[in-house]
Order: C-alpha cells, then sequence, then structure tokens
C-alpha cells in the first residue's frame, strides 16, 4: 500500500533564555496518513508547530522522537535511500520570489532535478521540461522556459516552483503556505492547479496553511493543530461546520467572513456601550 | 486607456444617500499620478474620492493596481520617479479650514503631515527601528511635532499611547525585536495615533498576521475609531475582511476606482464585473462552494494571471 504516515511525530528544541535553558515542544505526538491521491490540510495559527511538521517530513530537520514512514517502511536519512525518498516527497515553498534563483531560466530550475534525479538526460531533458511545463500550465511551455524569475508574476513563479517539485516524479506535495503570498485572484488558479494534479496525477498533497476557507474546500480531512498538539481532526466539512474544540471555534471566528458584514461593527459598539 | 473608461465609478442610489448624511475630511479630485519611467507609468488615473469624518473606507484592489500610490499621492509622500501629474486633494480640517495638500511645502507641509493625516505603513512589522527603544520611537513623533512637550509629559503619553492600543506600557524600554509581530504592529498604530490625526492611512496593516492576531488588531482599530472619530482610510486586497470592517468600500483597478458603494452594496449588489471576480476569488468558509473551487474548470477569476 502506499502512503506517507507519520507516527507520533515528536520535535523538540533547545531554548535559551538568558542563564537559564529549557526545551520547547513545538510538535507534540502528531500522526496522520496521507494517501495519493488525498488532500490533508494542517492549519492553525503561527507558532502551532505545522511548519516544523513540514520540515520533519521533507527531512529538513529530525524528529526528537516518532518515525515517518514511506509505504510502510522507515524512511532513509542518507545516502541512496535519502535521495530515493527525495523521489517521492517534495516540497513547495510559501514565497516564489525567494525560492527560485534570479540568475537562472526556468529551463535550468526544471532541468536540475530532472538531471539529478535521473528521469531525463541529453535530448530528453527538453522536451520532458516542455512536458512539466504543460502539466502546470504554463503553455505555450517553449515561451516559459526561457524567461527568468523576474519575467514572471508571483502566481507563474509558484506554479514553476509546483514543476520543480514535480520533476523528480514526486508522488506526495508538502506545500507550505502555498498561496498565502499571491494576489486573491491568483491563488484559486493555483490551489486549482494542485487540486488537478493530485486527481489526475494520484498525487498526495499536505497542504500547511492558516486560511481555513481553502483548507476546506481543498482539502479531504483538516487536522488542527495548537501549540504543537493535533487539537481536532476530521473530514473538512465536519471540522469547519461542525467544530468541536474551542480553538477550533476560536480560529473560525476570527476569518473573515463576508457575509458578517458589518457585525465586527456592531459588536465593538456594543462593547462600548456596556463599559 | 480607452475613452469609454472616463465614467465614475459605479454606484447605487443607497451609496448617494448614505455619503449625503456625512461630512467630508479629505477631498481628493481628479487624481492622475504618474511613474516618469520610459514609457511613463500613469499608476493613478483621475481618481476623485471623498473620506468622510469618522468612516473606515476601504480601498480593495490586487498589487499593482495603484492602492499605495493613491495613499501616497493623499498624504504627499510620493518620491520620485513618482509624480502627481495633476489633480487636488483639499483637506477640510475640524477647525473649519480648508488645507490645500498639493500646494503645501516646507514648514506647512512637515506641521500637515502625521498632525492631520498620519500613517500606518505596510510590512509595518518591520518599519520599526531596530536600535532604539520604543519610547524612544513614540516620543520622536511628540519632539518633533509638538516641541513645548516636557520629557515627563511624553513619557506619559507615550505609555498612555500604549495603553490604548492594548500593549503593556511596561514595554515602553523593548525593541522592535523583543515584540511579537501583533505588538509591533500596536506599536505602528499607537505612533500613527500619536497626535490626535483626523485620517488615518493603514497599507495592508495586517496583511503579514496570522487570523487570530489580526482578528484582535482589526477590533482595536474599530473601538479606537468609535472613541476618537478619526477617518480610516484602510488598504487591502483582502476584500471579505473590507466587507466586515469598513462603511465603504472603493475597488481599484489600473488605477481607476472602477466601483465605489457601501459595504454592504458591494456585498449583496456588487455591480462592477471585477468586482464580483474579486468577491468570487474567495472561497467562502461556510457557504457551498463556488463551481470555480476544485472542479478544475478554471474560471477566468482563477485564471487572470495568464492574461
Amino acid at each position: 500500500m502506499s502512503s506517507l504516515e507519520v507516527r507520533n511525530l515528536v520535535k523538540e528544541f533547545k531554548v535559551r533564555n538568558g542563564l537559564r535553558s529549557g526545551t520547547l515542544r513545538a510538535v507534540n505526538d502528531v500522526s496522520f496518513t496521507l494517501e495519493p491521491g488525498k488532500t490533508i490540510a494542517l492549519v492553525g495559527e503561527s507558532g502551532s508547530g505545522k511548519s516544523t511538521v513540514a520540515k520533519m517530513i521533507s527531512q529538513l530537520e529530525t524528529p526528537t522522537t516518532g518515525e515517518i514512514l514511506l509505504d510502510g517502511h522507515p524512511i532513509g536519512r542518507r545516502g541512496r535511500a535519502l535521495s530515493s525518498y527525495r523521489h517521492q516527497v517534495q516540497m513547495v515553498f510559501q514565497d516564489p520570489f525567494a525560492s527560485l534563483n534570479p540568475y537562472h531560466t526556468v529551463a535550468h530550475h526544471l532541468e536540475r532535478p530532472l538531471r539529478l534525479h535521473g528521469v531525463a538526460q541529453g535530448d530528453a531533458l527538453e522536451p520532458a521540461v516542455h512536458d512539466l511545463l504543460e502539466r502546470v500550465n504554463l503553455t505555450p511551455p517553449e515561451t516559459y522556459a526561457v524567461k527568468r524569475p523576474h519575467e514572471m508574476s508571483g502566481g507563474q513563479r509558484q506554479r514553476v516552483a509546483i514543476a520543480r517539485a514535480l520533476a523528480p516524479g514526486a508522488r506526495f506535495l508538502v506545500a507550505d503556505e502555498p498561496v498565502s503570498m499571491l494576489d486573491v485572484s491568483i491563488r484559486l488558479g493555483v490551489l486549482n492547479l494542485l487540486a488537478r494534479l493530485q486527481r489526475e496525477e494520484n498525487l498526495g498533497v499536505l497542504y500547511i496553511t492558516h486560511d481555513l476557507a481553502t483548507a476546506r474546500h481543498f482539502s479531504d480531512e483538516i487536522i488542527v493543530m495548537f501549540r504543537g498538539d493535533i487539537v481536532e481532526r476530521g473530514p473538512s466539512d465536519d471540522v469547519i461546520l461542525n467544530p468541536q474544540h474551542d480553538y477550533t471555534k476560536t480560529l473560525l471566528a476570527a476569518a473573515p467572513e463576508p457575509s458578517r458584514h458589518g457585525r465586527l461593527r456592531e459588536e465593538v459598539r456594543a462593547e462600548l456601550a456596556a463599559s | 486607456m480607452t475613452a469609454t473608461t472616463t465614467a465614475g465609478p459605479l454606484s447605487s442610489p443607497t451609496h448617494a444617500e448614505h455619503v449625503a448624511r456625512l461630512e467630508p475630511v479629505l477631498t481628493a479630485r481628479h487624481v492622475s499620478i504618474e511613474y516618469e519611467v520610459d514609457p511613463p507609468v500613469r499608476a493613478v488615473d483621475d481618481v476623485s474620492l471623498t473620506l468622510h469624518r469618522g468612516e473606515i473606507l476601504g480601498l480593495a484592489g490586487e498589487s499593482g493596481c495603484g492602492k499605495t500610490t493613491l495613499a501616497y499621492g493623499l498624504n504627499r509622500l510620493l518620491k520620485p520617479p513618482a509624480i502627481l501629474r495633476s489633480g487636488e486633494v483639499t483637506f477640510h480640517d475640524a477647525n473649519g479650514h480648508d488645507i490645500d495638500v498639493v500646494s503645501l511645502t516646507g514648514d506647512a507641509l512637515r506641521a500637515f503631515r502625521w498632525d492631520k493625516v498620519s500613517m500606518v505603513f505596510q510590512g509595518a512589522m518591520n518599519s520599526l527601528n531596530p536600535v532604539i527603544s520604543v519610547r524612544k520611537q513614540l516620543g520622536d513623533v511628540l519632539t518633533t511635532h509638538r516641541p513645548q512637550m516636557g520629557k515627563k509629559e511624553r513619557d506619559a503619553r507615550a505609555a498612555e499611547l500604549l495603553e490604548l492600543v492594548g500593549v503593556d506600557p511596561g514595554r515602553l524600554d523593548s525593541f522592535a525585536h523583543e515584540l511579537s509581530g501583533g505588538m509591533r504592529q500596536r506599536v505602528m498604530i499607537a505612533m500613527a495615533m500619536a497626535l490626535n490625526p483626523q485620517v488615518m492611512i493603514m497599507d495592508e496593516p495586517t496583511t503579514a498576521l496570522d487570523v487570530v492576531v489580526q482578528r484582535g488588531i482589526l477590533r482595536e482599530i474599530m473601538r479606537l475609531r468609535e472613541r476618537f472619530n478619526f477617518a480610516v482610510v484602510f488598504i487591502t486586497h483582502d476584500l471579505p475582511l473590507l466587507l466586515e470592517i469598513s462603511d465603504r468600500i472603493a475597488v481599484m483597478r489600473a488605477g481607476r476606482i472602477v466601483e465605489l458603494d457601501t459595504s454592504e452594496s458591494i456585498y449583496a449588489r456588487a455591480q462592477h464585473p471585477y468586482t464580483r471576480q474579486l468577491l468570487d476569488s474567495f472561497p467562502s468558509l461556510t457557504g457551498d462552494r463556488g463551481s470555480f473551487v476544485r472542479t478544475g474548470v478554471t474560471s477566468d477569476a482563477a485564471n487572470g494571471e495568464a492574461s
């Protein structure tokens, strides 16, 4: 069975405050299973530990305890095993302005992973690059392949970042706030692209965000984290429409909702009148 | 720009009724701002806008639509190559005098800025000076604009300001890096409020903050507005947020205001296709999924970047 599973993941950081030192438990006993063709959203405010989970999955951090299993086997942390893991699990970062090298063309960004992961060589590179660009809707690919990051919009750059993650043949994508830096009208385009890839190419996506509305619409399951703990999880609509935990309710109340227009003003007026 | 777009923004009859009851505090008429590069870029194109006393006016639009440039124009903060090509900006002071903002120079301009119209800048999280304390930064505004104030008075005012925005006055001696993002933002708002301005321009004041902190700050802004009755120009691309907090919303696109209406009207019956497109770009939290979400059939809104 193909899956990416995290089991009882714990991450502690050493913190020093003056002469005192201690440990901060950023992630406390987190477990979930990501399957191909499914999207799990990890939501929570800043500091809830969601990005630390992403970093452990992409092996940028080592868990203090707990394990990560790919297809039922503990993941390799070195050498060939690590590179085989990286073929299959890739990351898309928040800032498409910082994650692409300004000196290099789009083609360069895509050729490198294709070559390094042995997907394509020599003459096969160009068609492979064009194929990747088409998969992320950057068409015609010839025009985009020669561009440099500054010649593209944020949304286009993020599409390149997604293509780059797909290049090694990834089956799982960890997307850490992939659209929070993009303009609103572009966000849906990028999210719809991820949804299409998930559906058509059977990609498993871990969508990390603090935007509850897109988490609801673009994922099958939502996991709510608060200070390192999972406080609530379940099918997306259940979590959003019928939240159980107080923290989830707080998060939901804080999200802007157009249909509640004017409500905040009324609340504030009522509060002031009462005091 | 084609000739057909010279008409003013779309508004509903309700809007006219709403505005008729209000007293203006800042009026911009036919303002055009250009960036003098080759070829020149007209970032703000013939914009007329009236801000009323005590109202929150939302200015919505995407990156590059000219909303920040317009705000800088209203506050005379434009730096070359940006230049105010034409138009007038009038500030209607509470004491009955009108100030022609465009012609202000030297000391008169210095006295006007921050005292009458202050600003909370974009990326305010990083706008505090990292090497001086909060006390010094708040004091700086007061020493410049209220030279008659003594040190004791300044300290008292600084403490009072922090209290107003919900930060413990004990943090006066803290430096920016010792404060959380939300606290830094509150300090920036305290600084903008230091001189009791009649207008505050807030440029994406909560964009970099997470939702819970953002909500706290919005609440604070609304509360302070009720107390001190300043007018706010709130700039952001987050239309759902604007719908919640603003009295009126101006939707800007390519340097023009395409629609100007009360929040209620924008929410219920937006007239301009672009406004509807912006509204559609936000999936509703609790409502049904729009057809554009997850169907793979991308609407024009979602595909907009390609053009």
